[in-house]
Parts: structure tokens; sequence; C-alpha cells
């Protein structure tokens, strides 16, 4: 006695996979709104390259939704969200990129051989743009941002401290003001320690500066240095605990040392989001010409040499903010990268 | 034979001296934040409580800046009327430009790409959210401002029976327009990123349940995760609300600072109070100083309270999970 199957199992498919043709339609959808659009582009006022965007922008959702019209209704509308999702994010990232551009092409104009190692002692702002350079700006940006970090790194890190390890009755507050912290306009801050520091000791200087920026580094520090101390493992805090370590011992030689590399990465994140901040320095460092590394006068700094620059109105002045744009990109991007060097390797543990 | 229980042992916690310490210490450090906010509120009022008790509300709600005869203060007229309400505008224009590009922008980078593009587009993010001001500024008056004022035209043209779209004379340029789109390219990253870690926390098992329902990708993403997001979403608007109300130096680079309460989004007037600050701040007499330190402390309070309002609406969001 046997059974005779007579027709076969169906085959097991994949019905949540994008079938063989989504492809083919996708292409032709935007092959199709590029032509259009180009046409468009030449026949109406859509002209340019972001002319030419706005036309497939819109044209790339209709042609989607024309290409899987076969696909019923829910197929369609989810074609048309999905380019309309797509249309959105490149329409972001073409302002991002081209500032980044921008500041490439017009700040590269203004470097010379020693552009990064002379400074404005001896050169007007108008003056040729072979003369002269941003060293003194570097110098005193770099001086002010160290001091900021020196101040804001130990309290960030023992807020977070406070919050994670001690874990005590305010510990929500405490996360609640460092949040409400980190949306202080840096003009207050800059304000603030305006009618503090230099009111107090009687005019701008470097010290000013650096305690201004050091209050806009503390909630990036206190945040980022919570995060990461909450990946300590449990394990680690109660073994040293059992092996009779007090709280402080644990902290300082166990939680601490495991994460360095993860404060670290909190610490200079707190420099890339301070380097470039124009507004509290214009009120508490101001600007000198020279390369200078006294704390107790004013100082240069890039942002506020952009700015400076910038307010001149004259072509070779307006040359040089841009060279200081280009120079403050590469100092925040070489900043980033060390970030993301660091905090690679807090993942490999 | 279990005859003599011994009586249940107190476990009891006591800190050594040592820790008593540290946690105190920790505790007084923790609380630093707290001294920072107190005092920048404590000092901006000392110095600018002058001008309130001069002027009153009317410093709030009147649009002149006057300083009248620098020798005598009696004369000067100052209110920030016309500059927080540039500020609200250009705030405004900035979220209702920059949200929907942050919500298409979070969905892609959660739901629709490989892990690898995953994680290079959030390394973009953090870096464009890393751009200093001064970059956008700059940027925004050599490269945008000849766009916008191309753009207002247009607008102007087909849309100026609009009562905003309207313009006095035909002088576009630095207009709230062109100041808040900045400012909403420069909060796209902070709400994409709020957005994105709200969405990433909708339930799997709702999706996944979605999908096999033969919902399509899009079914999923509008039935639980939108859903899901939106009191985040709204958390992470007011988080860049809070950013674009204080912005100081783009603003200063692209709108024209006028001491009049403008609606018209396209015409050359307008300003905020941070710009304010930036620009009287230079040659300020002494009682002009105490002016722009009440309006610090006006502005300090309203960011204040937006960000108190987001933090919380976010943490909330938070909890749900």
């Amino acid at each position: 006695m046997s059974v005779v199957v007579e027709t076969m199992p169906p085959v097991p498919t994949r019905p949540w996979r994008n079938s063989k043709t989504t492809g083919m339609r996708n292409l032709a959808a935007i092959v199709l709104a590029v032509i259009c659009g180009g046409a468009l582009n030449q026949v109406t006022g859509l002209s340019g390259f972001l002319g030419l965007f706005l036309g497939v922008a819109f044209l790339f959702p209709v042609f989607i939704a024309v290409t899987n019209a076969k696909r019923g209704a829910n197929v369609v509308t989810d074609r048309i969200a999905s380019a309309v999702i797509a249309v959105g994010f490149i329409a972001v990232t073409i302002p991002w990129l081209s500032i980044f551009i921008t500041v490439f092409q017009k700040g590269s104009e203004a470097f010379h051989s020693s552009y990064l190692t002379e400074d404005m002692r001896i050169t007007p702002s108008g003056d040729d743009l072979q003369y002269g350079g941003i060293a003194h700006a570097i110098i005193g940006t770099l001086l002010m941002v160290l001091v900021a970090t020196v101040i804001s790194v130990p309290f960030g890190i023992i807020a977070a401290v406070y919050i994670v390890e001690v874990k005590g009755r305010f510990a929500g507050l405490i996360r609640f003001l460092v949040q409400a912290m980190s949306g202080v306009p840096s003009i207050v801050a800059g304000l603030f320690v305006y009618s503090t520091v230099v009111i107090l000791f009687g005019g701008f200087s470097a010290w000013a500066g650096a305690v201004a920026l050091s209050i806009l580094m503390l909630p990036t520090v206190a945040r980022t240095s919570e995060e990461v101390l909450k990946l300590v493992s449990v394990d680690l805090r109660t073994s040293s605990a059992a092996l009779g370590a007090t709280q402080a011992r644990t902290v300082f030689t166990v939680v601490i040392p495991t994460v360095a590399s993860g404060l670290i990465t909190a610490a200079v994140l707190g420099v890339a989001r301070v380097v470039g901040e124009t507004a509290p320095l214009i009120l508490t460092s101001s600007y000198f010409v020279a390369s200078s590394t006294n704390l107790n006068e004013p100082i240069a700094s890039l942002p506020i040499y952009i700015f400076s620059n910038l307010g001149l109105g004259d072509q070779n002045a307006t040359a040089r903010a841009w060279g200081g744009a280009l120079v403050l990109l590469g100092v925040v991007f070489f900043f980033f990268l060390l970030t993301r060097i660091f905090s690679s390797r807090i993942k490999r543990k | 034979m279990l005859t003599n229980v011994p009586d249940k042992r107190s476990i009891e916690n006591n800190l050594t001296r040592v820790d008593k310490v540290f946690q105190n210490l920790v505790t007084l450090g923790a609380f630093f934040s707290m001294v920072v906010l107190a005092a920048i509120g404590g000092f901006l009022l000392y110095r600018g409580f002058e001008i309130f008790k001069d002027f009153g509300f009317s410093f709030i709600t009147s649009s002149k800046w006057d300083i009248g005869d620098p020798e005598d203060t009696s004369t000067a007229i100052l209110g920030i009327g016309a500059m927080l309400v540039g500020s609200i505008i250009t705030a405004i224009i900035a979220v209702v430009i920059s949200v929907p590009f942050a919500v298409a922008t979070a969905l892609l980078i959660e739901f629709y790409v490989p892990g690898w593009i995953k994680t290079i587009l959030v390394s973009i993010l953090d870096l464009v959210a890393a751009l200093p001001s001064v970059v956008f500024g700059i940027w925004g008056y050599a490269v945008l401002l000849p766009l916008v004022e191309d753009w207002s035209v247009t607008i102007e043209h087909y849309l100026g029976w609009i009562p905003i779209f309207n313009v006095p004379s035909e002088i576009f340029g630095r207009s709230p327009l062109l100041a808040g789109l900045l400012l909403g390219l420069m909060i796209v990253p902070i709400i994409t990123s709020v957005a994105r870690e709200v969405y990433s926390q909708a339930p799997r098992d709702l999706i996944d349940a979605a999908s096999a329902l033969g919902g399509t990708r899009w079914g999923a993403l509008r039935a639980v995760v939108l859903p899901f997001g939106r009191s985040g979403l709204v958390g992470g608007t007011m988080l860049g609300l809070g950013r674009a109300l204080g912005e100081t130096v783009a603003v200063y680079l692209t709108l024209n600072l006028v001491f009049e309460i403008n609606f018209k989004i396209l015409a050359s007037a307008g300003g905020n109070v941070a710009s304010l600050i930036a620009t009287k701040f230079g040659e300020a007499t002494a009682y002009e100083l105490k002016a722009l330190m009440a309006a610090g402390l006006v502005l300090f309070l309203v960011t204040l309270l937006v960000n108190f309002g987001a933090t919380m609406i976010v943490n909330k969001s938070r909890k749900i999970v």
C-alpha cells in the first residue's frame, strides 16, 4: 500500500525578497526621470544643477509609480515612499557636499608655502596673499582648547561617575541638568564669562576664552563619559568589590583604566564640538595679530581669524577667511578622526 | 535535626571612610553643572537688572533700540521685541524645512541601507553636526545667498499675494528665509540622530508581524515605526529648535539687523537676539552693555525652557521601551 503523490509540494518561495525585476524597474524610473528632468532643464526655468535635481526629484517618484503600476496599490505606495525617502536624503547631502567643496576650493587659494607657519604681525589683512599666515590663530585655538579640556574633562567625568558608579539620589537630576546645559547658546556662555572673568580681571584674555569653551564642552564630555562608563561590565565591579576594594579604588584602578580610550574619546568629542565656536570668543578672548602664548592677554583663534577677516570686505581678507575656514575644517576633521580611532579601540575590548 | 536556628543576620552596607569621602566629593563635583547654570542666570540678572527695572515688560515687547544721548541713560529706549520675533521666525523656518528631511534621512539610515553604509552615514552625520557655525555662515553668505535671492524673486512673483511672501521693496538677499534655511541645514543632523535613535528602538516583533501579514516595508514604517517614534521626534525637533534659537554667527552673516518686527520672510530685514548681542557688543556703551546682558538672560531662559521640554519628551519616549 503506497500513496502516490500526484502533485509536487509547492516550492518554498521568499515573497519578502525583492523580485528580480525590481532593479530593472528602479533603473528604468531613474533613467526616465533623468531624461525628462534634463528636458525640463533645457526648456523651462529649472536651469542649472539644482534645477536638474529638482526636476528629477519630483519625477523619480512618479516614474517609480508608473513602472510598478501593475503590482498593486500597496507596492506602488511602498515604492513611492522609498523614492521620496531616497530623494530627501540626497537633497540633504547636496548642501553638505557643497560646503566641503566650496571650502576646499576657495580655501586653497589663500594657501602658500609658509601659510601655516607665519602670523599676521607685520601683514595687514588686505595685503597680498603670499604674505602672512595663520600660525597665530592655530596656536591660540589649540592653547585655549587645551586649557578648556583641562577644566572640563575632570568635571565631566565626575558627573558621569556620579550617575553611573555612585548612583546617588540626584543621578536623574544631574543627567537632566547636563542635558539642559548642552542647550545653553554659545553666545550666552560668552556673555556670562564676559560678565564675570573679563570684567573682574580687567580685560579680554585667553583664560576667559578657555573658561567659555569649557562651559560648552562639559555637557558633551559628561554625556559621552556616561555612555562609556555604562559599557564596563558589572562583573568587573563586583569582582573588585569581592576582593575587598573600596568603591574609590574600584573606580580608579578598575573602571577608569578599562575604558580609558573611551574617556579620551569623550574628551576629543568635546574638543571637536568647541574648537570652532566663534560667538563666545568674540566676547572673551578677542583677537591678536601676532603669535602669543600669554594666557593673560587677548589671543588669536581660528574662528575669530575667519570672522574678523570676513568683516573687512576686502578681497584678500575674504580669501584669508576662506583659508582659515579650510584650516578649521581640517582641525575639526582631525579631531573627528581621532575619536573614530579611539572608539574603535573600545569595541575591540 | 534542626534545633537551634540562628537569628537572621542583618546585612549592613557600611561604607568605609574612604568611600564616604569619595562619594561626597563626587556628588559635590557632579553639582558643578547646576552651579554653572545658576551662575549664568544669576550673573546675567545681576548685570542686566537695571534694564528690567528701567523698562519693565516693554524691554521684551518694544522693538526700538536707541541709546539716545550716551551721557544720559534716561534718553535711551531699548527693546528686543523685533529680535525675539526674528529669532522665533528663523527658528520656525529652520524646523519646518529640516524635519521632513531629517525623518527621511533617519528612516533611510535605519531601515533601507545595509550595515556598513549605515556606519559610514552615521559618521558623516556626526561630522556635519560638529561643523563650526562660522563655516556654515561663510558658506551661507557666499553660496546660498545668491541662490536664495534668485528663488525669492520667483516666489515673490508667483506667491506674492500671500502676506508672508510679500516684500515692501524689491530687495531680497539677507532675509529670514536665508537665515532659516541655513539654520535648517545646521539642525538636520541633530534631529536626525535623535529620530534615528528612537526609530531603532521600535519593537522589532511588531515590524516583523506587519511584514508577516503581507505588509510592505513602508506599511510597517507607517503603522509601527512612525507612530512609535512620534514623541521622540517631537523632542528631537525641540532640541533643534533650541539650537536654532541660540545660533549667533551663522545668523549674523546671513540676516540684516533691522529693528522692526518683520513677518515678511523674503524681505532683507530681521535679526535674532544672539546676533544682536554679537553686533552691538563691540561698540556698546556701559548702559547698552547692561541691556545686552538682559537680552542674553531672556535668550538663556527661552532656550532653557525649550531644552527642558525637549529633554523631558525625549526621556519619556525612551522609557516606554
